[in-house]
């Protein structure tokens, strides 16, 4: 307790601990703004920061460079979606089925990926992710292309999602557990075995870790987090598509987790937090400059990134300081 | 006759052309040091990596303790009791050196998938690791980062890291590469100590520290087990003498 409160006095600590108090009180500061947009934003935030977070878990602590993360953001939302235009619209049921779909869809492909290594590892994620969008795209009777209007998730009587504000509480808390979770994970047995393979992997299997065990397990557990960020994204615009799980999806998380500080706990949440706001304000600035830049965001988005590539390798986390330990 | 510990049945490993292994048969006895010395290219590394498990024989079988390990993998044989360290030093460098230990300590702690529990305050795992410093002398180094260890001190902490599981077999390839004089003779006095609780290989270069070290000797020359005897016997084999010692025994 008295480390915690040691580390919230540092910048880094004052940081996130204003960061999270925004959290926190968003909805009242929307309300009290009349931006009612912003709460909206605010969710797909706190919804894109869960994915990161479990991201991260795999990317972070184990160093494997997985491109197809967003498929996961597909399975948990169609696993909403497919349940739900077959009347089957209790969250109880679609939610757990949402988080093992995608549990066994990580099972299938670290089974098979993680055999390989380095760029060919990040092919074919991003082959199967691919493969997913691709599925996505065939099930003409739910959308195809077009995607899928759905109708969210009901809790009877606990919790209505079609309330904004009942909605963004739900996904902080959620988020706030999958923090928890992977700050413990973080320096558990599991984890330490993990991160040490991330550092020598040969070594690692010296010692006795059956190594590519740990990493399907971390696969998985990863892949059921960021299915249940699928599951929050289909039912914040009560609508699926395969757009959700482009390519494009896997690339943006790779990198809000690059840009927030790798295997860093609260990396993902800064790089979230960094990617929307980049892309709200450079669209209307560049209008600003000239009617119709706007569109082209990402040309300065682009080499930002690149310079932080270049001159801050640690992300977001390494501006606010250095780390001890 | 006691069983071997770890023993090798006419083991073979061709790379094309290339005769890496030819018909290895070789015994480490329980509590002896075996050291395995040959020239450059003389198939020592292939050895190594059939014994441990990352490269397969083409025929042959190895046994250890009591098993035939052959078709295990690495993890597996670890598990049994057959620890090792590596000719370029492979710790993890990001972490503390008592990490480090604690993580070997954990490897042999049943399974890893616990996910909830802080293993740094893990005393089970912390403690012996500690103790697992202090015996090879870098106990006030604990909390150093094992990238910034000097790299005698990496080298023993990789010793540190092979004897955390209470190997019944220590596979030590080049202990001594890249030190200086006075580390060599501290890591000899070291391994000294070990001499009898357990058996090692030594694959080893410097010869003062082999025959101060070694029960027996095997000769390893073009892949083919040339010779194998007491320091004594081995100093004074023909062939030995003339396929590797020749220079240096002139």
């Amino acid at each position: 307790m008295k480390d915690m409160l040691a580390s919230m006095r540092t910048p880094r600590g004052l940081f996130t601990v204003a960061l999270l108090l925004v959290f926190a009180l968003l909805p009242l500061l929307t309300e009290a703004f009349g931006q009612r947009y912003l709460l909206s934003v605010g969710t797909r935030i706190v919804i894109w920061s869960i994915a990161a977070v479990s991201l991260n878990m795999i990317l972070g602590y184990g160093g494997l460079v997985s491109f197809g993360h967003a498929a996961f953001f597909g399975i948990g939302g169609y696993a909403v979606g497919i349940l739900s235009a077959n009347g089957l619209g209790s969250g109880w049921l679609q939610w757990p089925v949402a988080i093992l779909a995608s549990a066994a869809w990580a099972a299938v492909i670290g089974a098979l990926s993680l055999r390989t290594r380095g760029v060919y590892f990040l092919m074919i994620t991003l082959a199967f992710g691919q493969l997913v969008y691709y599925l996505g795209s065939g099930l003409e009777a739910y959308g195809g292309d077009d995607g899928l209007n759905i109708s969210r998730s009901r809790f009877a009587g606990l919790i209505d999602l079609r309330d904004k504000a009942s909605f963004y509480w739900l996904c902080l808390a959620l988020l706030c557990a999958t923090l928890w979770f992977c700050s413990r994970f973080a320096v558990s047995r599991f984890g330490l075995v993990l991160r040490g393979a991330k550092s020598n992997e040969l070594r690692m299997t010296a010692l006795g870790f059956p190594v590519f065990r740990y990493r399907l397990a971390a696969f998985v557990v990863s892949g059921a987090f960021g299915g249940l960020a699928g599951v929050l994204l289909a039912n914040e615009g009560a609508y699926v598509s395969p757009a959700m799980m482009s390519w494009v999806k896997s690339g943006d998380l790779i990198v809000i987790v690059v840009l927030g500080g790798i295997g860093v706990l609260f990396g993902p949440l800064y790089g979230t937090v960094a990617f929307f706001a980049l892309e709200e304000l450079l669209k209307p600035g560049l209008d600003l400059l000239h009617k119709g830049w706007g569109e082209y965001w990402q040309v300065v988005f682009g080499p930002m990134l690149v310079l932080i590539a270049l001159y801050a390798r640690g992300g977001i986390d390494s501006l606010l300081g250095r780390r001890d330990g | 006759m006691v069983e071997p510990l770890l023993s090798t049945d006419r083991l073979v490993k061709r790379f094309g052309g290339l005769l890496a292994t030819d018909n290895v048969s070789i015994e480490v006895r329980p509590g002896e040091i075996h050291a395995l010395i040959g020239p450059n290219g003389a198939g020592k590394t292939t050895l190594v990596g059939q014994l441990t498990g990352t490269l397969a024989p083409d025929s042959g079988s190895v046994r250890f303790a009591g098993r035939d390990v052959t078709r295990l993998p690495t993890h597996a044989r670890v598990r049994l009791g057959l620890a090792r360290s590596f000719q370029i030093t492979a710790v993890l460098r990001e972490f503390t050196a008592l990490d480090n230990v604690a993580l070997a300590v954990q490897a042999h702690a049943g399974h890893s998938f616990r996910f909830l529990a802080d293993a740094r305050a893990d005393r089970r795992l912390r403690d012996p690791a500690r103790r697992g410093l202090e015996s090879v002398g870098l106990g006030d180094r604990a909390d150093t980062l094992a990238a910034s260890l000097s790299h005698g001190e990496q080298r023993q902490l990789e010793i540190a890291m092979a004897l955390a599981g209470d190997p019944k077999l220590l596979l030590l390839d080049e202990p001594m590469a890249g030190m200086g004089a006075e580390e060599s003779q501290r890591m000899v006095g070291f391994l000294g100590a070990l001499k009898g609780s357990r058996g090692m290989l030594l694959i080893e270069h410097d010869m003062d520290a082999v025959f101060a070290l070694a029960d027996r000797i095997t000769v390893l020359v073009y892949g083919r087990a040339v010779a194998t005897g007491t320091p004594d016997e081995i100093r004074a084999h023909p062939e030995v003498r003339q396929a590797y010692l020749g220079e240096d025994a002139a």
